[in-house]
């Protein structure tokens, strides 16, 4: 379908978590390809298992079962130094850009961290250079930024300072979950325009794991919809929006907000019985592929 | 307004500095109905959350009150003292913030943050505590048979509707939810919200509600206040904010929301 092969591919991916007497599955058949210069968003509900997924990528969580590929080659070294070698190339940016900076560092400290420890051919003077460089990369002022601690930058500003510290790595692969949702419309803007700049000039591949269905289709070519573990549709962000197949998939895009429609207006109503209906079918078992176009397919109970 | 639920008279609150103080808040004044839904709306770091602390008092140091004043069904939140505080919150004035779900107690189990608080507000046996925990669940979409597990157990979306539940416990006046959804994804969303409606006109509470989204703050508010640097610029019902904003930040707000159903927002539509 792409041009570019996938820098990380899942294939029939399940992991099932255990809580005393509950089976919670959080993965079930996965399978899906990142490709460089490509934005694949992932949407669904609450709980449905996108954090999971993404800790599989980062290979945070081992799977049960399927593989983790890596340029076509099964991921197996589980060692400090493959876990090491694969996280320089794969990187996540998380939801809340405070909690993952530490406050008592300074930004210059931040960048330097990941430099000393990925980029050892650096030294002296070419640190310092390399850091101003990727403080510009991400639109921050080296000069006024560096010196600064996290409290001292906006939301926007500290998420930015997160997607320095991934390409500081020199990740080629990132997966960024929720990552302007604590941040305000207009600064989201300014996140996401960047992340797709970077996905176009470094030829990065992005995993979008957002509740924002509005952003997916601002910055992702495709899409997947994802419930109890499963995703039930997936292709063409803009085949998936238009012309959506699965019933959980239609409810998740007439829920987006509307401020057309007031929650007063009885139509706009989301008659809880019919949720129920529908998220009681998106639980089960799909093993069924079926193609709705070029590149849109969806899951169904029944062949 | 006649007898507003809450009034804020013009309020003022700093955050006091060792060599300058900051005013996050600059003389705001607006009034909620018993019932309504009043929505802060405007930029990060406008003082949203400031002022949502502050309403039951949580806003801690340096944060400072330095002016205005605060009205909770006609009693003068600061005027309480520290007995008639620990009734006022929860009791009269409940709150969902940000990060709540991860503000539950990580060691005890669900049923038992609900008995916690309905055993010191109401005297309630566990078993009392139980059949309400279960009602609550059941309100928020979440099956009574898990309130048994820990909160780890739960998906961050999850844990925010059980805190939500938590937050409908006691019946309180005035729920005070500062993003409250911004971690679910938007059925989730919608039924919570869309619940909470129902509610509020079954139960007469009030809602603050603060959000990013714009869109779903329109559908869900009767009236909106939108902030700009501590100050309230605009404020009017929903429908005004909306379709005939005035202010130019307001208009500048709209600019930048990024719309799913309709074509792009509307740049400047008044000359
Ligand atoms: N370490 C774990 N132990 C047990 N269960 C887990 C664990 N991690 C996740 N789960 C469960 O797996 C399911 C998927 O969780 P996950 O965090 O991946 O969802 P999500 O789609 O990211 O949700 P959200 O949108 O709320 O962030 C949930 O039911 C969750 O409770
Ligand atoms: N503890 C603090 N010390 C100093 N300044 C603070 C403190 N807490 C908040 N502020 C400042 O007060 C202002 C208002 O912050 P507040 O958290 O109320 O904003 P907000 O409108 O809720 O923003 P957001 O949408 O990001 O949640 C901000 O400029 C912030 O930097
Ligand atoms: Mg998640
Ligand atoms: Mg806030």
């Amino acid at each position: 379908m792409t041009a570019n092969p996938a820098i990380v591919s899942l294939q029939n991916i399940g992991k099932t978590f255990h809580l005393g007497a509950h089976t919670v599955r959080g993965a079930h058949d996965l399978s899906f390809d990142l490709h460089s210069g490509r934005t694949l968003a992932l949407v669904g509900e609450s709980g449905s298992g996108k954090t999971t997924c993404a800790r599989i990528i980062m290979r945070e969580y081992i799977a049960d079962e399927g593989q983790l590929l890596f340029h076509g080659t099964p991921v197996t070294d589980n060692t400090p130094k493959g876990l090491k070698q694969y996280r320089k190339n794969v990187q996540m940016i998380f939801q809340d850009p405070f909690a993952s900076l530490n406050p008592a560092h300074t930004v210059d400290y931040h960048l330097r961290r990941p430099l000393a420890l990925y980029r050892r051919d650096l030294k002296g003077k070419a640190v310092t250079d390399e850091i101003h460089a990727l403080l510009r990369q991400v639109e921050l002022d080296p000069e006024l930024v560096a010196p600064k601690h996290p409290h001292d930058l906006s939301g926007g500003q500290r998420q930015r300072i997160n997607i320095a510290r991934t390409l500081a790595v020199g990740a080629k692969v990132i997966i960024a979950d929720e990552p302007t949702s604590m941040l305000d419309v207009s600064v989201r803007q300014g996140v996401l325009e960047l992340l797709n700049r970077m996905k176009r000039d470094l030829g990065l591949a992005l995993l979008y794991i957002t509740h924002d269905v509005a952003t997916a289709h601002y910055v992702a070519e495709d899409i997947m919809v994802m419930y109890g573990g499963q995703i039930l549709e997936w292709g063409d962000v803009n085949a998936v929006l238009s012309n959506p197949q699965h019933d959980y998939t239609r409810m998740l895009l007439s829920a987006v907000p509307n401020p057309e429609i007031r929650f007063d207006d009885p139509q706009s109503r989301l008659d809880p019985t019919a949720v129920n209906a529908v998220r009681e079918q998106a639980k089960q078992l799909h093993p069924h592929v079926k193609t709705a176009g070029p590149n849109h397919f969806y899951r169904h109970t029944a062949a | 307004m006649n007898n507003p639920l809450l009034s804020v008279q013009d309020l003022s609150i700093e955050y006091v500095g060792d060599k300058t103080d900051f005013r996050a808040v600059d003389h705001v004044s607006f009034d909620v109905a018993p019932g309504e839904v009043f929505g802060l709306a405007g930029e990060s770091g406008c003082g949203k959350s400031t002022i949502a602390f502050a309403i039951s008092r949580l806003h801690k140091p340096p944060a400072l009150i330095c002016g205005g004043e605060i009205m909770v069904a006609g009693r003068s939140v600061l005027d309480l003292d520290a007995n008639e505080l620990a009734r006022f919150r929860w009791d009269e004035v409940a709150m969902v913030f940000q990060s709540a779900m991860n503000s539950l107690n990580p060691v005890l189990r669900i049923e038992s943050q609900f008995h916690d608080l309905l055993k010191r507000h109401r005297g309630y046996s566990k078993a009392q505590s139980r059949e309400r925990c279960a009602e609550l669940l059941k309100l928020v979409d979440i099956p009574p048979d898990r309130m048994r597990d820990y909160p780890f157990q739960f998906s961050g979306g999850m844990r925010q509707r059980i805190v939500i539940a938590i937050c409908l416990a006691l019946n309180p006046k005035l729920i005070v939810m500062d993003e409250p959804t911004t971690a679910l994804d938007v059925v989730v969303q919608r039924e919570i919200l869309q619940r909470i409606n129902e509610l509020r006109r079954e139960l007469g509470f009030s809602v603050l509600f603060i959000t990013h989204d714009l869109g779903l703050m329109v559908q869900f508010c009767d009236r909106i206040g939108i902030m700009l640097d501590g100050k309230l610029v605009e404020q009017g019902t929903a429908d005004q904010i909306y379709r005939a904003p005035t202010h130019d930040y307001t208009k500048k707000l709209w600019a930048s929301f990024p719309s799913f159903h309709g074509p792009a927002p509307r740049q400047e539509n008044a000359q």
